[in-house]
């Protein structure tokens, strides 16, 4: 269990100043697991992963890298740990090159050993070609390149990475989506965004993290589960009364969306496009169009984090009170 | 792993011009200096010809330089000091190292000794001058290696500083005009124990004063000492400083 189980967290939270910015969060990553963090803009992703790496220290709780405390240890955890931050930290007047021959020495890699792990990460991050290049011209899409290949060059047991997406072209994010998959085989990888698709095409597990708390943690075809079918796109020619479609087995809900675009919500897997087809031959509905609509992991991202913000606000409410 | 930071750190500053501009402008300043005291020197020796024990040419060329180049570095050693740490911080590189299984003391330490070694570097350049003096006359070896000591001491004290105040900011140019800032004080602060006697602890504290006497080739414990004291405190803050990085704040 201990070996299987790369990074454990146990209760951390971290708090600047007054403001809580993760507030008690607990999980495991296991051996060859892909896991997104998924979250708006604030809500505590980037500290998580500093706090991880060891560039921040929690306030409170406990984080065990491998089966090694990162307080207690920190070199030998961090040994076991690549970390590509949200800005690549790169030193622009060095040549790819010399630069990951640094972290190549930081990582306390032997010399004898260097060449082969330079070739292997250059190759698996596609920088054979630009070794001898400054980084400083070399165009974003490379230099986040160097920055993975930076994160992975000691073929550490954990790799983190913050947004190793952001500002690249699609191709390139397609490259960078298949080499996270790649990286998932031996290693174990957490990858933070706040792109949904991406968490999607890339992860084994996806957890949400709102506001410091975790608000969801399941894996991607738990997610799928949530995002059936609920929902119908028609279009009608010659529409009845709104009160009539409601009539339709199936149909929980109505919604116009203009004259003759509506909007039919249903429970998942209860789909009522059969018996609205039938009626709408038989009535002369004239029908054109239909589309059923996924709920996609955006809306589910949205209700979570919206439902949890009125939550707080009661909770927020009934605190006041007690005081 | 310091000696693999302070490799780095010393590449990077020979890639930027501002090493290469740094040495020469130095070295063209010292060598205008240099030629003044030994025109002077030389216009001066009939008249020491005739003093019984008179100055030689270490106490009256050497020394002098030295002083001098001290005084020109406490200019310049901001400039290469106040991207030690600020600019890491700056363009976020810092988390490279803080997330490598490196300790914050062999962070400050790496820098420290990437920094001086290229002091040194310069101050080795320098020494150049006053050793072309051998090829037509004798130098008073215990004297020069008196001052390059002392000098040595103040470089890697003007070093500990100026990595510790580049500790504290993001901005170069707010490290660079904090470390001149302390230096400059550091140096000047005996003027106000000039006044009476009283105030020898603000005489104590000058950097000038120790350096003055190891330039005249007196060796004193008490001075060494008082630059390696500097030079500790400096270091040890830096690495509590980078440490608190970390911490809640």
């Amino acid at each position: 269990m201990q070996n299987n189980t790369f990074v454990q967290v146990k209760d951390v939270s971290r708090f600047y100043g007054t403001s809580c910015a993760v507030n008690k969060i607990s999980f495991d990553v296991k051996r060859g697991e892909v896991l997104g963090f998924l979250g708006p803009n604030g809500a505590g992703k980037s500290t998580t992963m500093m706090m991880l790496t060891g560039n921040l220290a929690p306030s409170e709780g406990e984080i065990i890298i491998n089966g090694i405390d990162i307080l207690d240890k920190p070199r030998q955890a961090k040994a076991n740990i690549g970390f590509l931050p949200e800005q690549p930290p790169l030193y622009r007047d060095l040549t790819v090159d010399e630069y990951l021959r640094f972290c190549a020495q930081l990582h306390r890699i032997r010399s004898a050993k260097i060449a082969d792990a330079l070739d292997s990460a250059k190759q698996r991050c596609g920088l054979t070609e630009v070794g001898p290049r400054l980084i400083a011209n070399l165009s974003k899409g490379y230099q986040q390149r160097v920055g993975i290949a930076q994160a992975i060059i000691h073929s550490p047991a954990v790799v983190i990475l913050d947004e190793p997406t952001v500002g690249l072209d699609p191709i390139q994010i397609r490259e960078i989506r298949q080499l996270i998959r790649e990286l998932g085989g031996e290693h174990s990888v957490i990858l933070s965004s706040h792109i949904l698709p991406e968490i999607q095409a890339t992860c084994d597990r996806v957890q949400i993290i709102h506001r410091g708390e975790l608000v969801l943690s399941d894996t991607v075809e738990g997610l799928n589960h949530y995002m059936h079918e609920s929902c119908l796109v028609i279009v009608l020619r010659q529409p009845p009364a709104v009160a009539e479609l409601e009539t339709i087995t199936g149909v929980t809900a109505v919604e116009t969306m203009d004259e003759q675009r509506f909007k039919l919500y249903h429970e998942p897997g209860q789909s009522p496009a059969e018996a609205l087809v039938e009626l709408a031959v038989q009535n002369q509905w004239r029908l054109t169009e239909l589309t059923p609509e996924k709920r996609s992991l955006e809306q589910i991202f949205v209700d979570i984090t919206t439902s949890e913000k009125t939550a707080d606000a009661s909770d927020d409410a009934a605190k006041e009170q007690v005081a | 792993m310091i000696f693999t930071i302070a490799a780095k750190e010393l590449k990077a500053l020979f890639l930027s011009p501002m090493a290469w501009a740094i040495l020469a402008v130095v070295q063209a300043i010292v060598a205008y200096f240099f030629l003044i005291y030994l025109d002077y020197f030389v216009t001066l020796q009939p008249q020491l010809a005739m003093l019984p024990n008179a100055p030689g040419v270490t106490s009256m060329v050497v020394a002098p330089l030295y002083a001098t180049v001290a005084t020109i570095l406490l200019l310049v050693t901001p400039l290469l000091t106040m991207r030690l740490i600020s600019e890491e911080r700056r363009n976020k590189t810092l988390s490279l190292l803080m997330s490598a299984p490196v300790s914050a003391s062999e962070i400050i330490l790496g820098k420290f000794v990437g920094i001086a070694g290229f002091l040194l570097l310069m101050l080795l350049l320098i020494t150049l001058m006053p050793l072309s003096l051998l090829s037509s006359g004798q130098l008073d070896a215990g004297l020069m290696l008196s001052g390059i000591l002392g000098t040595v001491l103040v470089i890697c004290s003007f070093a500990a500083a100026g990595l510790y105040i580049s500790t504290l900011t993001a901005q170069p140019t707010v490290a660079a005009v904090g470390t001149f800032g302390l230096l400059l004080l550091l140096w000047i602060v005996d003027i106000a124990g000039n006044t009476g006697n009283e105030n020898n602890v603000l005489a104590y504290l000058s950097m000038l004063n120790h350096n003055q006497a190891l330039l005249r080739g007196i060796f004193s414990s008490a001075d060494v000492i008082y630059y390696l004291l500097f030079i500790i405190t400096f270091m040890v803050l830096s690495i509590r400083r980078l440490d608190a990085e970390r911490l809640q704040h």
